[in-house]
């Protein structure tokens, strides 16, 4: 692999930029590999990638229909936090933060993360006394988060609207200062880059059709391309992970929701920061390029459609308005959704199957991109052992029949 | 933006007087307490997610407020058909009986379904 560095920057200029190396191979399947992930989008790529890494195991295939990081990847909003309430929550996302701080240098690629800090607003008094509790149960578990009243919240963000006027007034947030938002297209390239230099088989345009089992033991897949085999598989496909299921023959208490964002025009530098509101319902940061990348709530019905519904945009941006009246005639650039598996509970599920040797690592619903790196990190490590990794044990499959839930819902700050 | 036909008011509405509710023909145990986990488990959290036809049930918010079944295309979003509370669906997916319409005498069945 061609290293990069500024000084290759400079030597490339010379040549007009025209001999750079592709950023990865494209190669044919093989008939047998030690493992096959399914889905090649950044949490299925950072599997590979931490696969062969850290546990050696480099005879792997990443399978993916489309194109690499073409599904949620390149559809979410890029904000990474770890301000999760429960232990295991924070473990897991916590776990990622610190993977995201090392990983433009660990992958050799600039993810462009950038810890700009994320506002989660409290409107009413039951919102302060959420966020007080979730601060007090982030600190304990290492995570930095602080308390902030609206005097405070208005020192960060001098365009939001603090005022007392407003229809549903700033009390107060919690604030992570280690938050902030990555370049989405790079984490997946960065780590298809990585994993194939060390010998993955990234194989595009690859659609898994079905499982090869024999006795409860999964021993391969089928794809348009062929049969492809495997005594270990990983299925990370997010909204199409009810039907890959449903190939293997078994349900997963998942539903697949279009979940949409939009961009607006690019702006000059404006907002430094990220912003959530859970209870007007919609978030909102600035990317490097300068348009305002915002986002808000799932459609309520079960859809694979990858667009979302126009009463969602107006919602979205009534929120947004609200929030930030200097916003209110900024015009929109783009809209696009994507499809979120979401969970019960609103946590992932990182688990075995009832069919031996084949895992899912699914039901990330509206939040996986924060996780790409922990998840990555984690179900590569139960892949390679066997067993789940004592981070990943608490999200198994079985959660939902012993009602061992990790129940995030409303409590992360999330804006489902 | 769907315009949904509601069976009670037998009118075509804008889908902001509608709310979906999830998965229809879910059969709640009629002795919850005779349940295994798993059981109960499959009834409250696992769901068909189809990526084809699917039966839901809405309730017309602010409308008449009654629930009701729709039949709709999870990909292209095609609204099939609608239909009143305790009536079964005239589109099916292939095979002609699709899981998520079991409504058997057998509860345990419907719990599975």
């Amino acid at each position: 692999m061609q290293r990069y560095s500024g000084f290759g920057l400079v030597k490339h200029a010379l040549s007009h930029h025209e001999h750079w190396e592709r950023q990865w191979r494209n190669p044919t399947p093989k008939k047998q590999y030690d493992v096959i992930i399914v889905g090649g989008g950044g949490h299925g790529l950072a599997t590979a990638y931490y696969l062969a890494k850290e546990h050696g195991i480099t005879n792997v295939a990443v399978v993916e229909k489309g194109w690499l990081g073409g599904g949620n990847t390149a559809r979410n909003t890029t904000i990474v936090r770890s301000n999760y309430l429960w232990d295991e929550a924070a473990a897991l996302y916590e776990h990622s933060m610190k993977l995201w701080e090392g990983l433009s240098q660990d992958i050799n690629y600039n993810v462009m993360f950038s810890q700009r800090g994320v506002l989660n607003l409290g409107h009413t008094l039951q919102d302060m006394r959420d966020i007080q509790r979730r601060v007090n149960a982030n600190r304990l578990n290492g995570i930095d988060s602080e308390v902030l009243d609206a005097d405070g919240v208005q020192k960060i963000v001098p365009i939001l609207d603090c005022s007392k006027r407003a229809r549903y007034p700033v009390m107060g947030a919690s604030w992570q200062p280690r938050a902030g938002v990555a370049r989405h297209d790079a984490v997946a390239w960065g780590y298809a880059r990585a994993a194939d230099a060390l010998g993955v088989d990234l194989l595009q345009n690859t659609e898994v059709t079905g499982f090869k089992i024999r006795d409860g033991q999964v021993y391969g897949v089928h794809t348009n391309r062929g049969d492809i085999e495997a005594k270990t598989i990983g299925c990370v496909t997010a909204g199409n992970s009810g039907v890959l299921a449903k190939m293997a023959g078994f349900r997963l208490p998942l539903e697949s929701h279009p979940l949409q964002a939009l961009v607006s025009e690019p702006l000059k530098p404006i907002l430094d920061t990220v912003v959530m509101s859970n209870h007007v319902h919609g978030y909102i940061s600035q990317s490097d390029k300068g348009d305002l990348v915002i986002g808000a709530g799932i459609d309520g019905y079960n859809g694979y459609g990858q667009r979302g519904s126009f009463p969602t945009v107006e919602h979205t941006l009534q929120a947004i308005v609200e929030m930030f009246p200097i916003f209110s005639r900024v015009r929109m650039n783009r809209q696009w959704g994507g499809i979120v598996d979401t969970c019960p509970d609103a946590c992932p599920i990182l688990s075995k199957t009832p069919v031996k040797g084949l895992f899912f690592n699914c039901g990330w619903g509206t939040g996986g991109f924060k996780a790409t790196p922990g998840s990555g990190h984690v179900f590569a490590a139960s892949l390679a052992k066997g067993e789940m990794h004592p981070i990943a044990a608490p999200f198994s499959i079985d959660r939902f029949h012993s009602g061992a839930l990790v129940d995030e819902h409303g409590a992360a700050g999330v804006a489902h | 933006m769907f315009q949904i036909y509601c069976p009670y008011c037998e009118e075509l509405r804008e889908e902001e007087e509608f709310h979906p509710k999830g998965q229809a023909h879910i059969v709640r145990p009629a002795n919850p307490e005779a349940c295994s986990d798993e059981e109960w488990g499959d009834y409250l959290f696992f769901r068909d997610n189809p990526r084809g036809i699917h039966h839901e049930l809405w309730v017309h918010a602010v409308g008449c407020r009654k629930f009701f079944n729709v039949t709709r295309h999870t990909v292209s979003y095609a609204i099939l058909e609608t239909y009143k509370i305790g009536e079964q669906p005239s589109v099916t997916a292939e095979p002609a009986v699709s899981e998520s319409t079991t409504s058997t005498d057998d509860v345990r069945q419907g719990v599975r379904a």
